[in-house]
């Protein structure tokens, strides 16, 4: 700490501070430079004493938005994001950033100002029990009552968030335990040790038959999951795959995790996998499932899903094991660990009539290059997608909304490195683009950072505008504008005859909407006012939005129903303008 | 199936909600679950019967040790252990129709703890099966049952076991059982095996 007050030194390295001079102090320990927050009356000492620590606060527009800032901070930088909040409203705000950050595993640590010790439980303003109502949305919260009690906490919940499988924790401190004075020594505060999941362990004999099926397989295929990214098991998953020459398949948020455009990727499995990913999953003899947990989304009805393969899980979190896929083999801990002790069972292959098979798959069904489709004077998301993609050279950090501009980003954007896609994918939470591209942009400043959103998304937290406009964060800003909440949509087109229940939506002329903030825009409506608009966002030193207006009723395809087979997949109608990305065979 | 599962949690506000919470959300039925201290300092012991399918069990253990408080689990479905369970059971009882009930306590081999004018209580220990053969004998000799209040399982392993995860972080032992001071250079072993990789 800086100016943090010294009036009482007990012992060398401890002084006395308020809890409130603590929780800042000790965020200043754990590593943390920026905060997202919103003060309130039960926050306010903690807001009083910040001036005093070198840590950045971005205040946000509301707190559903600092959480989900705090989630894309960590899913960009690693490091753990911090969201901070006042007690009832504020707390509760918080909910749906926590329970998104819960679903993909992303440390982040909320803070939230409680009424004082003395009243909890009496229904005092702006009191709630927000550890009650968090039990089952963090992986774990604390209340602190006690000045003395901030630091160990706090820092016990950073080991928390960031050990074994990550994920949300959240930290109710009583202004009365702000307003209180207690020794502070940060080392002393230090947490007891990570303990280890009792039940990970990966025994050799497990290894050993692991990698005799892996030598073994004919038609073996990798499963990339989040979890790549999580234990950094980069190198190791590709010496795998290209020990074996094995073919890697990923799902929404492992891709990065494997480079897109290696030869040995084939691009997104699941509901809008691309054909040959999935038909190749259901031909596999053998699948090695890296970091993921065989989400519904991505397996389609258990009762077909690779029907001929064995399973292999490598997986840090001993629940996951046959939760939804019976595993041949499970290797429980942490990925880059376990296939460093694997990697060293396997040999190295030259030729796989396997994944010459599966290229020819690919190879016919696939029109990828969507560039060359002759300018119809219509405009496709997926052309805007792809058009960033070559842009930006695919090296930007993309933060997405939920529904079909978020598949479109998943097939046409094609990610080399991990961290570059920020998505919610597990609980699937629209309005998370703009918060999350400003934390992914707080992060990494050096980055390019494009927010894409629907335009039902983008409402949903667009209040962040003025965020972006107050930081002048340097981020910009593509709505996929047709006129409906696309996914809903679709959904309503193939299973509910067509019935448009709601999903007609209107919206704001976004580009005003960002001159309101003092953000500049331009709306585009052709493909060739795309690369123009593109480029005076990209030279723009600070916000840029643009408001793409797509085709009103374009639908992602390929699409597995919801309890469908994994082959079951519903294509492109043939006379649909838009070139497939896989053919109909 | 009925499964049995011995959970050693830290001794904290809050935690029987946590456990509690995680079976709801599994929506898997608690039928008993008893809790109180346990040998080590800080650790209290419950013990939790649940309905769930057969193959339940690797999940809910493994969810269970995903609950931070949660310092060791252990599935007592299979294993070699005794069981029991207390029951206090209030009989209206007269002079003239507690003779009998004696009887009955006698061949259960349970305990007349109370004795009023209109009723007696009746202590009986054992596992379930025993506890429900009194309730019926006493419900079709038509003794009305008046209160009946059961502890729920309490399980233990047969032999020498012990937690071998608090032994390996060396979660002190209660005063009371202070006596038998662990072996350091065993648990040190214990630790390297428990960290597993």
């Amino acid at each position: 700490m800086s100016n943090a007050s010294q009036s009482d030194t007990t012992r060398p390295g401890t002084t006395v501070l308020t809890g409130a001079e603590i929780i800042w102090a000790t965020l200043e320990g754990e590593g943390v430079r920026e905060v997202f927050g919103y003060p309130g009356g039960a926050i306010l000492p903690a807001y009083d004493a910040l001036r005093k620590f070198p840590i950045r606060h971005i205040l946000v527009r509301h707190e559903q938005g600092a959480a989900h800032m705090a989630d894309g901070y960590a899913r960009a930088s690693g490091r753990v994001g911090v969201a901070i909040a006042t007690s009832g409203p504020g707390a509760t705000n918080l909910v749906t950033g926590i329970a998104t950050a819960m679903l993909d595993s992303v440390p982040i640590v909320c803070i939230t100002g409680q009424v004082s010790s003395k009243v909890l439980g009496s229904d005092a303003f702006q009191e709630v029990d927000i550890t009650g109502i968090t039990l089952p949305v963090t992986k774990h919260n604390y209340v602190v009552t006690r000045a003395e009690d901030v630091a160990p906490t706090l820092r016990e919940a950073f080991r928390v968030a960031q050990s074994g499988r990550p994920g949300p924790v959240l930290v109710d401190i009583t202004k009365d335990a702000q307003q209180g004075t207690a020794a502070f020594d940060f080392t002393a505060a230090a947490p007891k040790p990570y303990r280890p999941h009792p039940m990970l362990r990966a025994e050799s004999a497990a290894i050993t038959d692991a990698a005799a099926l892996i030598r073994n397989a004919k038609r073996p295929l990798i499963l990339a999951g989040h979890g790549i990214i999580k234990s950094g098991a980069y190198d190791q998953v590709r010496t795998l795959a290209e020990r074996m020459q094995i073919p890697v398949a990923s799902t929404l948020l492992g891709l990065g995790a494997f480079p897109a455009t290696h030869p040995l990727s084939l691009g997104m499995m699941g509901m809008h996998g691309e054909a040959w990913v999935n038909h190749a999953i259901q031909q596999a003899d053998l699948l090695i499932a890296c970091g993921m947990r065989f989400d519904d989304r991505v397996t389609g009805t258990l009762a077909t899903y690779a029907p001929n393969a064995k399973k292999i899980h490598i997986e840090i979190d001993p629940a996951e094991i046959n939760k939804n896929v019976k595993a041949d083999i499970a290797l429980i801990g942490d990925l880059r660990q376990v296939l460093e002790v694997l990697l060293p069972h396997i040999s190295t292959v030259n030729e796989s009539p396997w994944l010459r098979a599966v290229n020819e798959m690919k190879g016919s069904a696939s029109v990828r290059d969507i560039k060359n489709i002759p300018d119809s004077g219509h405009l496709y998301a997926a052309h805007v997608m792809h058009d960033l993609w070559r842009i930006t050279e695919g090296k930007a950090v993309v933060a997405t909304d939920v529904g079909q501009h978020q598949m479109w980003e998943a097939q046409y954007y094609k990610h080399n490195e991990p961290r570059s896609l920020i998505t919610s994918g597990g609980l699937g939470t629209m309005g998370f683009a703009l918060p999350s591209a400003i934390g992914a942009k707080v992060a990494c400043p050096e980055k390019e950072v494009w927010a894409i959103a629907g335009d039902g998304g983008f409402q949903m937290t667009a209040c962040e505008l003025s965020t972006i406009a107050q930081e002048n964060l340097d981020l910009n800003i593509a709505i996929i504008n047709n006129g409906f909440l696309g996914m809903v949509r679709q959904w309503q087109e193939f299973f509910y005859e067509k019935n448009y229940a709601s999903s007609p939506i209107l919206s704001p002329d976004f580009v005003k909407l960002a001159e309101a903030h003092g953000i500049p825009g331009a709306t585009v409506t052709t493909r060739k006012q795309v690369e123009a608009a593109v480029a005076a966002a990209r030279s723009r030193k600070g916000p840029f939005l643009i408001n793409f207006l797509v085709e009103k009723e374009d639908s992602v395809y390929p699409m597995i129903p919801a309890g469908a087979a994994l082959h079951e997949m519903i294509r492109r109608p043939e006379h649909d303008p838009l070139l497939e990305t896989a053919s109909d065979s | 199936m009925m499964h049995t599962f011995i959970a050693l949690v830290e001794d904290k506000p809050g935690v029987l909600t946590r456990v509690a919470s995680l079976f709801r959300r599994l929506n898997v039925n608690i039928v008993s679950l008893t809790v109180g201290r346990s040998e080590r300092i800080g650790v209290s012991r419950m013990t939790i019967v649940a309905d769930a399918s057969p193959t339940a069990s690797h999940r809910i253990m493994a969810s269970l040790y995903k609950l931070e408080n949660v310092l060791d689990v252990d599935d007592v479905g299979q294993a070699s252990c005794v069981v029991r369970e207390l029951a206090l059971i209030k009989v209206a009882a007269t002079p003239k129709t507690r003779s009998h009930i004696f009887e009955l306590a006698e061949v259960f081999r349970a305990r007349i703890v109370d004795l009023a004018p209109e009723s007696l209580m009746i202590e009986i220990t054992g596992v379930e099966s025993k506890i429900e053969g009194l309730l019926q004998v006493l419900n079709e000799s038509e003794d009305r049952i008046l209160e009946v209040s059961r502890t729920g399982r309490m399980v233990m392993r047969r032999g020498q076991h012990t937690s071998r995860v608090l032994d390996a972080m060396r979660v002190p032992a209660t005063e009371a059982n202070q006596a038998e001071e662990e072996d350091p250079d065993a648990s040190t072993a214990l630790m390297a095996e428990e960290s597993g990789l």
